[in-house]
């Protein structure tokens, strides 16, 4: 499996996300241009040039003409794919940490981050279908209970009907998206003992994987926040991914930058680590990253995967033959 | 009140404010006229828990009585003796008088500056002859409650019915033959069973916060000794860990035992309280079984750490070195240009005297005789040479000595049986700038000792490491320079030639800067710990033939199984990642792995000698194949039920996630129109796929852009 590296980015990669056709990856890092590329061969196609910070993460509509990026420059942003220009700004007193479109696109759900005064915030916007009629005001506005704690991450759940959040605090929690009553909270027995850092839901939002620095990946149920699995790493977890083609997951993280030595890049493990999701067994990785990995994406098709690292490569893989016929 | 307020008030009254002196004025005890002192709070907290505060007091008894007259003789002749060990405060001495006879009472009271004068005072002048019949009686005056509460009459101490003990050695009886091994991680220490055949350990005993620091197997496994706060304690028993023994010693910091595990030798240091001085030792000595105190040791640092670093670091451990053997007869302690040894039988030095050796600074026992060997460095600028020198105990007789020139520094390394003695040698060169390396070797159990000198090939080469095999007669060298040393192997007996010590063969280029032999010889691993990042190379010294090489990438710790059959490579909290020990084969196969954060320690269980002569092992070595067809049918057994449980375990894993998928796939078809309304009534994903397949057809096209006619002419 030869990787495509892409360098596009001056700075280390945040997020990455495929459409839903599988043909467009875009991806965001702390340099200020979330950038399109071609999943196939990974020749850039183009970049969103508006931001003024660190873009944190993106969403992009079931049509792929729209895209939502939250930012540290305390905006988040709608864009025209097709043009790459700006549709509309909604300003936050903090910066946007996460971006999430719902089922149908009519809905975004934007968290927060504690800045300053201010506590970290589940903001949720209705997207208007013309940008002209586009206003800024939130529907829903959910404070995080400890809003010194970041939450790192917020999705839709089943229908619309919950938002899942988790952060900092290493509790996930369930909300009603309608009235903003907080549902459910993770069993702090079996939930993750230090910061979630990454959140990821399978195609049909029927479950969905969070990876924490406390070195574990966990598989929990979407609807009843049962926890189904729990993959263990050696090493903090930045990324998580599951494949939409078989019962993978993969795992992305490696020492903290800070904390990388300067001996050896194999200390750091910087690996994506493939497992087994049925079995929680670790199947393989790939290495290559120079650096921890940040991001992780499977293509809907899951006959490629990309990932993204400290080092500000994205690293395009398309699986060999191989790949489809392993057995444990 | 501000300032000004009191002012205006005193003038008020009348009073001219700056004639008036605060500390003058006293208030009725106990009376505060509603003012509550703001010095309250501050004298609260103080109420710190104060000891007696008549720790720096002694008693003397046994004086003589004496009258008015001589009082201040007495006095006097009191204050040179007790001047010697300390400062006596002021008014310090107290000598009651008997108001009916005007004589004294024979005793009096010492106040020192500090307890340890008065603790040093009392020691020394316990037992001190004034003269015929005035003995000194001295004791601290805090001591004096459970003095006076000693009964008149002694009582027999009551004989306690016999309880058998448990059986100390059960481990060594399991039917599987495996051994222990503890560990420590985070707040945890566990003791493990290591079972290969289930490729993982199995729990014995498991507990939080059982030792403040480390934790240490006696040297024949019978015990696991834990360090507290208030001293060190030994575990062990037939089926669980229980508490046999406790020893009180404060803050100890190090425990040895010795080689027979009857003694227990503790160890104490206090920071001083003035840096300039050196810190305080404390050293005990226990009876394992009873738990009796056999002797203490108090001194400054200075005293116990000869050959070590020294001052700062406290004493080089362990400061007694017990001779060899497993009768604990002897232990030594070197100090300045002496050795002490001490014997087990009356817990003090042999012949009441230490060794006189001047300079020495390095000694080491022989692992099974009583025979010291100790290292002198050259003297005079040169004019003395160094000496090497074998001393037999007790009768302190020289068995064999050995003058070296320009020595730089010696090592000594005793084969584990006690054969052989190699000394390493560090010589100047010539021109005194660098040094060179050789080895000298004593043949301990052969007629008037001989010794040989043995050189490397390339003389100039560095000794990174050097090991014994144990039992045998082979020894390892790692030499020659970073990153990519040699290693050689040498026997000091061969066939050809007898008593010649015979190079083997040499590695060239190896990651390897440790040597660990098996312990039962024949096999050893060559270990790049540190900045080689963990490689392991397993070899067989007997074939000279590599079987394997592998990685424990950032392996810290490396240590045998004491049967020889398995290792264990750590990796401990040193560094941050990928804590936790692994299990390999004697032959470099990985068993399992367990990962642990904060891993901090891993010891094997170690087992007592064999009683097998070596004749009867010889002989089971060679009908091995008979013996070990139980055992491999065992293991066959073994690994069919584990891998139908792992079937069996992975079925069960399946048939649970079926279920949780075929839960969602039902949600999911009932909440299709739902998705679909939310959409806009656009059909969702898998659905319309179905329905109108997306097909990609490649067309093969041709056009016609330009003909043109060429003639070709023949």
């Amino acid at each position: 499996m030869r990787p495509i590296l892409m360098k596009g980015h001056e700075r280390p990669l945040t997020f990455l996300r495929y459409n839903r056709d599988g043909d467009m990856l875009f991806s965001c890092a702390k340099d200020h241009t979330p950038t399109l590329w071609y999943a196939d061969n990974g020749e850039r196609h183009g970049t969103f040039r508006g931001h003024n910070g660190a873009v944190w993460c993106c969403d992009v509509s079931r049509d792929s003409l729209r895209l939502i990026t939250g930012s540290a420059d305390q905006t988040a942003k709608l864009w025209d794919v097709k043009t790459g220009q700006q549709l509309f700004s909604f300003k936050f007193g903090s910066p946007a940490r996460s971006v999430d479109f719902a089922l149908g696109d009519k809905l975004a759900v934007i968290t927060t981050d504690p800045f300053m005064e201010r506590t970290s915030a589940i903001h949720v916007k209705r997207i208007a279908e013309d940008p002209e009629d586009q206003v800024s005001d939130s529907v829903l506005v959910l404070p995080s209970p400890d809003g010194k704690k970041r939450i790192n991450r917020a999705v839709w759940g089943p229908l619309n009907q919950t938002i899942v959040s988790g952060g900092e605090d290493t509790v996930l929690r369930i909300w009603d998206a309608e009235t903003g009553k907080l549902l459910k909270e993770s069993d702090a027995e079996v939930g993750h003992k230090n910061t979630i850092t990454s959140l990821s839901k399978a195609a049909d939002d029927s479950h969905f994987i969070t990876g924490s620095l406390d070195k574990t990946a966990k598989l929990w149920d979407m609807r009843t926040l049962t926890l189904l699995k729990t993959y263990v790493s050696g090493v903090p977890v930045n990324a998580v991914s599951m494949s939409p083609l078989l019962d993978h997951v993969v795992l992305g993280g490696g020492q903290d930058a800070s904390a990388v030595t300067t001996t050896d890049h194999r200390a750091g493990k910087f690996e994506a680590k493939f497992y087994d999701k049925i079995l929680q067994e670790e199947i393989g990785g790939v290495k290559g990253h120079f650096g921890p990995i940040n991001a992780l994406a499977f293509n809907p098709d899951g006959k490629s995967f990309s990932s993204g690292g400290e080092d500000g490569y994205v690293r395009l893989h398309h699986f060999d033959s191989d790949y489809f016929n392993i057995r444990i | 009140m501000a300032t000004l307020d009191i002012d205006s008030r005193a003038a008020q009254l009348g009073i001219d404010w700056s004639q008036v002196h605060l500390d003058s004025i006293h208030l009725p005890p106990g009376e505060n006229f509603g003012i509550e002192s703001d010095d309250e709070g501050v004298y609260h907290d103080d109420q710190l828990e104060f000891d007696t505060g008549f720790g720096n007091i002694i008693v003397v008894d046994n004086l003589p009585t004496v009258a008015k007259v001589k009082f201040e003789k007495l006095e006097t002749v009191l204050k040179k003796i007790y001047n010697q060990f300390g400062v006596i405060k002021e008014n310090g001495l107290c000598m009651p008088v008997d108001p009916n006879t005007g004589l004294t009472f024979g005793y009096c009271f010492i106040e020192f500056n500090t307890p340890q004068e008065a603790q040093n005072a009392k020691e020394k002048t316990h037992g001190y002859k004034l003269d015929k019949s005035h003995i000194f009686s001295v004791n601290m005056f805090d001591d004096f409650d459970r003095l006076m509460n000693v009964k008149e009459e002694w009582e027999a101490p009551q004989t306690k019915p016999y309880v058998p003990g448990e059986n100390l050695q059960k481990w060594l009886t399991d039917e599987k033959a495996r051994d222990q091994l503890v560990i420590r991680s985070g707040p945890d220490t566990e003791v493990l069973w290591n079972d290969p055949r289930q490729k993982n350990t199995e729990p014995v005993h498991k507990r939080s916060y059982w030792t403040e620091s480390y934790v240490q197997w006696s040297p024949l496994g019978t015990y696991l000794v834990t360090l507290h706060k208030q001293g060190a304690a030994v575990w062990g028993g037939a089926d669980t860990f229980t508490r046999l023994m406790r020893y009180q010693h404060n803050m100890v910091k190090l425990v040895d035992f010795s080689p027979g595990e009857k003694y227990l030798v503790t160890y104490h240091s206090q920071e001083p309280s003035n840096p300039r001085d050196a810190s305080k030792v404390e050293i005990k000595v226990f009876d394992v079984r009873t738990g009796r105190m056999m002797r203490d040791f108090k001194g400054s640092a200075d005293e116990f750490s000869i050959g070590g670093p020294g001052g700062v670091a406290g004493a080089s451990w362990p400061v007694f070195r017990w001779a060899g053997g497993k009768d604990d007869k002897y232990f030594a302690k070197l100090s300045k240009n002496t050795i002490s040894v001490y014997e087990t039988e009356t817990f003090g030095l042999i012949d009441k005297k230490s060794i006189k050796v001047d300079n020495v600074v390095d000694m080491c026992w022989s692992p099974t005789d009583s025979i010291i060997s100790l290292f002198v460095p050259e003297q005079g600028g040169g004019n003395q040479p160094a000496k090497v020198a074998l001393v037999q105990i007790p009768s302190k007789v020289e068995l064999r000595q050995k003058n070296l020139f320009s020595v730089s520094d010696c090592k000594m390394y005793w084969q584990s049986s006690g054969e052989y003695l190699a000394v390493k040698v560090d010589r100047y060169t010539k021109t005194k700038k660098s040094t060179y390396s050789g080895f000298e070797l004593f043949r301990i159990k052969e007629r008037d000792i001989p010794i040989e000198v043995l050189e490397l090939d390339n003389k100039n080469d560095k000794i990174i490491a050097f090991a014994w095999e144990p039992k045998g007669h082979r020894f390892a060298v790692i030499h020659g320079d970073q990153p990519r040393p040699d290693v050689s192997f040498y026997t000091m007996k061969t066939t050809q030639h007898g008593g010649r010590v015979t190079k083997l063969g040499t590695l060239k280029a190896k990651q390897a800067n440790a040597l660990f032999w098996s312990p039962t010889g024949k096999y050893i691993i060559l270990a790049g710990l540190k900045n080689f990042n963990g490689q392991l190379e397993f070899f067989n010294v007997d074939e000279l033939e590599t079987m394997a090489t592998t990685e424990h990438f950032m392996a810290t710790d490396i240590e045998w199984d004491p049967t020889g059959r398995y290792v264990a490579t750590a990796v401990t909290s040193v560094h941050e990642m990928e804590n936790g020990f692994t299990v390999w084969s004697f032959n470099g196969k990985l068993l399992y792995r367990v990962l642990k954060d904060h891993f901090f320690q891993l010891t094997w269980r170690p087992r007592p000698a064999s009683f097998l002569s070596p004749e009867r092992e010889e002989n089971i070595a060679k009908n091995l194949k008979r013996y070990s067809r139980k055992y491999e049918a065992e293991d066959q057994d073994v690994s069919l039920q584990l891998s139908e449980q792992d079937r069996e375990k992975r079925r069960a894993l399946k048939e649970e996630w079926e279920r949780w998928v075929m839960q969602w796939k039902s949600l999911y078809e009932e909440e299709k129109l739902e998705r679909q309304n939310l959409r806009d009534g656009e059909i969702s994903d898998e659905e319309e796929d179905d329905d109108e397949a997306k097909e990609v057809k490649e067309v093969e096209f041709e056009d016609v852009i330009d003909v043109t006619e060429e003639v070709v002419e023949e």
